[in-house]
């Protein structure tokens, strides 16, 4: 599916990470990433965030990325739901839960 | 990485269950720490409308990915009424969760038409049919007077649990010290459980600054024959641990009934009378063998049955 629209999810709460998907249309991935484990963890918050969306088909967007220490289950989850709020379509009963979503 | 789960007991102990925001990563991720005996991911009320799709996705991957341990996980979903409970269904079942608490159960029809989703869900994703096993919250004076048509249509369902919140608005009641307000619906409710041969729960208690409230509500319930209790907080769990624990005395007693039961079984006689001249049929042991089970659960056990 094709992102429509800016496209955010997750806070700047202790735990979570926010993410915003930006639809490009060329360029790749471009993503910043700012968090208060990047010393510790940068490479691999990076790493989690390119592989759910390389799983969701995603090859171009800008991708805001700011972790306040989210754990890998929940970057997951933030990359998902920003990308299904950019899509904008309704996905209710056809969500591929195991399948891209895992 | 994926964390199997064992297959889900339909009746285990069930002393606390503790709600648990599913949209929020640090409760969550903490979530079985605090010893409750079953934890309820919420994706009802503790979710705001606009972050129901979410809390979705922060549900899976935790199911999916945390482990939980010997704690049972339970999904409240949003109720029939909304857009969102079949999705609900569906990430429940993808993601593996124990059962599911089905929000403002009306009528056997509600239940009937959860166990129906799930079953379609269970087969889409690959998942045991009849492994994903259900409670129904009544949240209304109607929810409770069907509690018994409700209590046994599904074989899935191990239990009913009361919800004051909507109750008591239905009602055009407050919270009364000593629960003369939720008498009638605690009682019909624990009536229809066990005519039906499932377990029974009480409500939140909300007010986390009243201890000795909380004490007092949880007394009563031990007197009326609940289960467990639907809690909000971690505190509120070593108090209800402790005061549904046996005393002693009732240890003491259990065991004797258990043994003598067994020895004069053995010989096969049905009905005797203990040293200090009870009566003691079969209709006691199972009340004993319950109380040598809490015990153990409690951590104060210490004989050999």
């Amino acid at each position: 599916m094709e992102l429509k629209a800016v496209g955010t999810a997750g806070t700047l709460e202790s735990s979570d990470v926010m993410i915003t998907l930006e639809p490009t249309t060329s360029g790749g991935i471009d993503l910043t990433l700012e968090s208060s484990v990047i010393n510790q963890y940068g490479r691999q918050i990076k790493a989690e965030v390119l592989a759910s969306l390389e799983r969701l088909g995603v090859k171009n967007a800008k991708v805001i990325v700011n972790d306040h220490g989210a754990l890998d289950c929940t970057i997951k989850a933030r990359v998902e739901c920003a990308y299904y709020r950019a899509c904008q379509c309704d996905m209710d009963g056809k969500f591929d839960w195991g399948g891209v979503i895992r | 990485m994926s964390i199997p789960r064992p297959k889900p007991e339909k009746f285990r102990l069930r002393r606390t269950m503790m709600f648990m925001n599913a949209q929020k990563p640090g409760l969550i991720k903490d979530a079985y720490i605090y010893g409750a005996d079953s934890i309820m991911l919420d994706l009802e009320d503790a979710v705001a409308e606009n972050q129901k799709d979410s809390a979705r996705f922060s549900l899976y991957h935790a199911l999916k990915e945390i482990d939980y341990g010997d704690t049972e996980v339970i999904v409240r979903i949003n109720g029939l009424d909304t857009p969102h409970w079949k999705e609900d269904i569906r990430v429940c079942v993808a993601g593996g969760c124990d059962g599911i608490r089905i929000a403002k159960t009306e009528s056997a029809q509600d239940v009937k038409t959860v166990d129906e989703a799930v079953t379609e869900a269970e087969k889409e994703f690959g998942v045991e049919v009849g492994r994903t096993l259900l409670m129904a919250a009544l949240e209304s004076p109607k929810g409770v007077l069907n509690a018994y048509e409700i209590c046994q249509a599904s074989p899935r369902l191990f239990g009913v649990a009361l919800s004051g919140g909507d109750y008591r608005k239905c009602m055009q009641v407050k919270v009364i010290p000593g629960g003369i307000e939720m008498l009638a619906a605690r009682g019909h409710m624990l009536m229809a459980a066990r005519a039906a041969g499932i377990q029974c729960f009480d409500t939140v208690f909300t007010n986390l600054n009243d201890d000795e409230g909380f004490r007092a509500e949880v007394k009563q319930n031990v007197e009326m024959g609940f289960d467990g209790k639907s809690l909000i907080n971690p505190k509120q769990i070593p108090i209800v641990h402790e005061m549904l624990a046996p005393s002693q005395k009732e240890i003491a007693e259990a065991e004797k009934i258990v043994r003598a039961y067994r020895e004069h079984a053995s010989e096969g006689v049905g009905v005797f009378t203990l040293d200090n001249g009870k009566m003691i049929d079969i209709a006691f042991v199972p009340g004993a063998e319950r109380v040598i089970k809490l015990a153990k659960a409690s951590g104060i056990y210490e004989g050999d049955l």
